[in-house]
């Protein structure tokens, strides 16, 4: 195993996949088209290597690669990954198939850069998600915004450029304070690397300041209220590719910076702060609800439905410091487990319901939902897999959208019960502007003369939607091989957070 | 093991075929494999309730497997097999088995007819999994998978558009109901550590005194807050009020499924699941007391409201939540397994007025407004007896179904102590009454008096084919002789013990059991009761005022008009759930929107920001001009400035 350098490989041959696209087949869109698909597909086979090769009876980091990288400020190339990032790292290699199906025939425009963008954001994202050397991460961090800026920019919506300024000023001021964070950091510790940075003392006033420069960046990022409004504009801009990628993975880099960072670098000032995520994220499930429940545009409905449901992950992670407060631990482990669950689920059912919204909007070129009704008479496949998803992304038990949630609503009730009250309220909710949708949407008489003409889903499109309900639903039914992988490190991640740095 | 596992598949596999493979089956194919699948799942499980009653068989209680473990608890998907869940099983596909023969004559002409195959086929398996788990995850995922189904199947016909307002409705209604149930299960999940039925309920007495602290230093019992959580979860399923709305709107969808799952099957869940907590319930009197008000309020409130309605279907479905609150009342009263017995008689003879209600829509073309119909009795023999008894059954005649299972229930409420027994003993008692009184104005309305249809209707009324009256004679039987024939074993044997816990204090059932002898003994004893005379004053009332005097019936409309707008207006709930709750809700979240988002957070914190860096930049920009004088100017204004400050200092 450790002759072959797997995240090495994975970090940089969908680089290597999105030069080759770029300049063997800048001119000849069906060969970038098929070179793409080539990449992504041996990329995610190879990523299957770390699934098979994982020993999820242990937290210690697999796989590591380091070499020393700017020897004068103790720089490294240190890759590893544990339980929380393989199957985060496999969430991204699998999407990155899915896209570039998507992209198939309904990208005509500048073909091989389109899908040189996601080559080169995948092979970044996974560096994100493998990389141990708090310099390496922030610069994996920062690259990864750069295609996104140009998908966004150059395939995206007629107010692309509001969105993407946006988006950059949100990202970019959150990501500056971590730096600063790291910086000092290194400074006491002598070393980027993050598994130091775990280990390092620190004081009260230390953790907390570091805490705050950290959730600037990952607040942004999960997002979390009030801090959200760049992602229904950056969403609804985006092209379905890029839309999909920013709510299967890009959302995820917040809730694993948590995991990462805040909690095992400042858990004290975790636990002290906990009382404002909390409020902020129970604050997001009835605000944002209420807020979803009257946008007229899908995409940004399903935008306010990601964040709300990355609220349940930010609870997740956060209320097991009210556990531990009471001096208990029981319950702990459901809610980060139920955090992780939730954002792999979340990455595959958000990934479809913005699939299914770009199938109509190639075909209609409007995300308005009044322009639609009664879709299920000419697009009977399609309003399956439409109302499948929604029932998933409203959290119905058999799909994985409900595994993560009942986790951390079982978990929450052992810290507070109105902290699983309101939790739970996303039930009524989620269900409440979902089904709303797919009523105005899917249901009813045809609405209007283009509605009429619409074809239902051809083969590519029914493809991409029936892996991702395979998937849902196998995570929904049998969610263990998910669970099994994380296991060790949660319980290490709860061992570490739960005694005190000072 | 294996015959379970076929039992549950076996309708789970033909829907798949029928939804997935339906152009390959074809609509024959399709509706074969559901009837085939639905029909060994029967066979097997009467076969399964057999060997538990008479062959001595063991209970069986075992892991199917493991769905996953997290913090130590472990949430499995398994079978529990009692007399309890095996009576469920064949219930469950008995009637579903006849509903699935009924379809292929009313769907017939139906071009979503294998969908819907797929769909009832999919309904039996969710609810055989419901009956069947032997933990709250299984429940839970029974629970919502027959909602999804119920959601579906009223919207059926998607285009209709009340059709799909009331599939909406359904589902969102459930899922208050769930929101409850799901905090339920969280409680005993902290309470117990387990979410096995067994080891939680073995550990119940243990916290009976635990408290929890709620709001401030107010605490409660434990077991209380969690019990009326779960029992929120049957309000919703079970439609008792306040969140019974849904179920009249249900009616949208076809008939067939109305029988099934809004009648017989889905809505029992929660009385089903009450039943199945019965260790839970029991140790919390004030629990029991909130059950037995809120079903005497269903049964009371829910049975006027069947006087006064026009739509066939929805008379049967007020008739529904009524007799669900019957059953409500019985878990109150303890009488769990009164409340089981209820439900059981109750599927097969609502059904069977439901498919005789579908049986005369056909034969109206589809016309379901009974002040359109009358004497249709020498057109339809078979449905016109058929509905005939099954009315009978339903107001509890003496020697049908339902007049053992419901004088029990009002004998066990006369005998609780439970706070609240004496106001929910008078609820079911006049629900006598009202239950007779509306069943047989609409079955006088609908059979016989004056032919009110035009003359196009009438001229091709006819009885329905063969695979509608088929299934209305089969469920007939039941409904006729199933009180008589089980009431000995299922109330005053054994065929509760150790499936349901009663505590001795309020064993009422017990106490019923001292005054039995026999069935014959039971049934002419009741007639020193006033239940029986109150059922025949109901049709006595019924046939006078809508058979031999219709006037009386508009001037009773006009001198009580103001309850009558009331009534009309289903006590004004719905107008409460859609004028204030929904619209608030949509008026909160543009709220929320417009000027949380868009004006506080966009507007002055995001933009703000950008547009205050603009205007500090645009006037720094003005220091670097780029003319020479200004400079120039600049720096003399400096230099004496700085020469004053050093000659003034000092």
């Amino acid at each position: 195993m450790s002759s072959v350098p797997l995240l090495s490989l994975l970090v940089w041959l969908p680089i290597v996949g999105a030069l080759v696209v770029l300049f063997a087949a800048g001119r000849n869109d069906g060969l970038a088209r098929i070179l793409s698909l080539g990449t992504a597909v041996v990329v995610f086979v190879l990523s299957l290597g770390l699934y098979t090769g994982f020993d999820s009876s242990t937290a210690l980091m697999q796989f590591e690669e380091i070499t020393p990288w700017i020897a004068a400020f103790n720089i490294n190339y240190h890759l590893g990954v544990d339980g929380f990032a393989v199957p985060l790292i496999l969430l991204t290699t699998f999407t990155t198939v899915i896209v570039v199906i998507a992209g198939w025939e309904v990208i005509q425009k500048n073909v091989a850069q389109y899908m040189a963008a996601f080559l080169t954001m995948t092979g970044l994202m996974i560096g994100v998600f493998s990389a141990l050397d708090g310099m390496l991460f922030y610069v994996f961090w920062e690259a990864m915004l750069i295609p996104m800026f140009i998908i966004i920019g150059v395939w995206g919506g007629p107010k692309r450029v509001y969105a993407t300024i946006k988006f950059f000023l949100y990202t970019f001021l959150g990501s500056v304070f971590m730096l600063v964070a790291l910086i000092y950091m290194y400074t006491k510790s002598g070393s980027f690397s993050i598994l130091d940075f775990h280990m390092l003392a620190l004081s009260s006033k230390e953790q907390f300041w570091i805490f705050l420069a950290f959730l600037f960046a990952f607040a942004v990022k999960v997002p979390m209220f009030p801090v959200h409004t760049w992602l229904p504009d950056a969403h609804v801009e985006a092209p379905t590719g890029g839309s999909v990628v920013l709510a299967a993975i890009m959302l995820k880099m917040g809730g694993y910076g948590f995991i990462r960072f805040s909690l095992p670098i400042t858990p004290d000032a975790s636990a002290q702060l906990t009382w404002l995520i909390i409020a902020m994220s129970l604050i997001a499930v009835v605000y944002i609800g209420f807020v979803a429940l009257v946008q007229t545009d899908m995409k940004k409905l399903v935008a306010y439905s990601s964040i709300a449901h990355m609220g349940c992950v930010r609870r997740g992670l956060f209320f097991p410091f009210i556990i531990f407060a009471k001096g208990a631990t029981g319950g702990s482990v459901l809610g980060i487990e139920g955090a992780m669950v939730q954002m792999i689920s979340h990455g595959l059912i958000s990934g479809a319901m913005f699939l299914c919204i770009g199938v109509l909007y190639d075909r209609m070129h409007s995300r308005n939902i009044a322009d639609y009704g009664g879709v299920a008479n000419v697009m009977p496949k399609f309003a399956a897999f439409f109302v499948f998803f929604a029932m998933a992304n409203a959290g119905l038990p058999g799909t994985s959208g409900f595994v993560g949630e009942f986790m951390v609503i079982l978990g929450a009730f052992q810290a507070n019960f109105w902290f699983a009250f309101l939790a739970a309220t996303t039930l009524i909710l989620g269900a409440a502007y979902m089904l709303w949708m797919v009523k105005r949407v899917v249901y009813g008489e045809i609405g209007n003369d283009n509605v009429a003409k619409l074809v239902d889903i051809n083969r590519r499109e029914f493809l991409m939607l029936a892996i991702l309900a395979l998937g849902v639903l196998a995570l929904g039914l049998y969610p263990v091989p998910l669970t099994e992988m994380i296991h060790a490190s949660v319980d290490n991640l709860i061992n570490h957070i739960s005694s005190s740095k000072l | 093991m294996n015959t379970l596992l076929i039992i549950v598949l076996a309708p789970l596999v033909a829907s798949i075929v029928a939804g997935l493979f339906g152009k390959q089956v074809g609509r024959a194919g399709a509706h074969w494999v559901c009837i085939l699948g639905v029909g060994l799942a029967f066979v097997l499980s009467a076969n399964v309730l057999y060997g538990l009653v008479y062959g001595g068989n063991p209970v069986i209680n075992e892991r199917v497997y493991t769905w996953m473990v997290s913090d130590g608890l472990h949430f499995e998907i398994g079978f529990l097999i009692d007399n309890l869940s095996a009576l469920m099983m064949c219930v469950v596909t008995f009637v579903s088995l006849m509903v699935h023969i009924y379809t292929v004559g009313y769907m017939h002409e139906d071009p979503g007819y294998q969908r819907f195959f797929s769909y009832i086929s999919l309904f039996t398996f969710a609810m055989l999994m419901l009956v069947m788990s032997n933990n709250f995850l299984q429940l839970f995922f029974g629970w919502e998978l027959v909602g999804l189904v119920s959601y579906l199947l009223i919207g059926f016909w998607y285009k209709k558009p009340t059709a799909i307002h009331a599939n909406l409705k359904a589902f969102l209604v459930n899922r208050v109901g769930d929101f409850g149930f799901l905090l339920g299960i969280a409680g005993i999940a902290y309470l117990a550590g387990t979410l096995d039925y067994a080891e939680a309920f073995a550990q119940a007495p243990a916290m009976a005194d635990q408290q929890m602290i709620l709001i401030g230093d107010w605490s409660w019992n434990a077991v209380t807050v969690i019990c009326v959580l779960l029992f929120i979860g049957a309000m919703g399923k079970s439609a008792q009020v306040p969140l019974h709305a849904w179920l009249p709107d249900s009616m949208e969808g076809p008939t067939p499924i109305s029988a099934l799952i809004h009648a017989a099957t889905m809505v029992t869940a929660g009385i089903f699941m009450v039943a199945r907590m019965s260790p839970m319930f029991e140790l919390s009197p004030a629990a029991l007391s909130f059950v037995m008000l809120i079903g005497a309020t269903t049964a009371f409130f829910m049975g006027l409201l069947g006087i006064i309605q026009n739509d066939i279907k929805r008379v049967v479905a007020y008739s529904t939540l009524s007799q669900l609150g019957y059953m409500t009342v019985a878990l109150g009263a303890s009488a769990y397994a009164a409340g089981i017995f209820h439900l059981m008689t109750h599927a097969f003879f609502k059904a069977l007025l439901f498919l005789a209600a579908g049986s005369v829509i056909i034969a109206m073309h589809h016309e379901q407004d009974i002040r359109k119909m009358g004497g249709l009795k020498k057109y339809m023999p078979v449905t016109y007896w058929t509905s005939l008894i099954g009315s009978l059954a339903l107001i509890g005649f003496p020697g049908m179904a339902g007049f053992y299972s419901k004088d029990i229930i009002i004998e066990a409420v006369h005998e609780s102590h439970t706070w609240g027994a004496s106001i929910a003993y008078y609820s079911v008692l006049i629900g006598v009454f009202i239950t007779a009184f509306y069943s047989f104005r609409m079955f006088f309305l609908v059979f016989h008096g004056k032919e009110r249809m035009d003359k196009h209707t009438r001229e091709h009324l006819k009885e329905s084919p063969w695979v509608v009256t088929v299934p209305l004679v089969l469920l007939a039987v039941p409904s006729v002789i199933i009180g008589a024939l089980t009431v000995k074993s299922v109330i005053f044997g054994n065929f509760f013990d150790d499936v349901i816990y009663v505590h001795p204090s309020q064993d009422v059932i017990g106490v019923i059991s001292a005054h039995f002898h026999s069935v014959l003994g039971f049934t002419a004893n009741s007639f020193k009761h006033p239940p029986v005379y109150l059922a025949f004053a109901g049709v006595a009332a019924a046939w006078f005022i809508y058979l031999k005097r219709p006037s009386i019936a508009d001037n009773m409309a006009k001198q009580f008009s103001g309850l009558y707008r009331l009534f009309e207006n289903k006590y004004y709930v719905d107008h409460f759930y859609e004028k204030v709750l929904a619209a608030g809700s949509r008026g909160l979240g543009h709220g929320f929107w417009k000027y949380g988002d868009e004006a506080i957070i966009d507007g002055a914190m995001v933009n703000g920001t950008a547009n205050t860096i603009g205007r500090f930049a645009g006037w720094a920009r003005k220091l670097q001009s780029g003319y020479l004088y200004r400079y120039a100017f600049a720096m003399v204004i400096g230099l004496s400035g700085l020469m004053g400050w050093l000659l003034f200092k000092s």
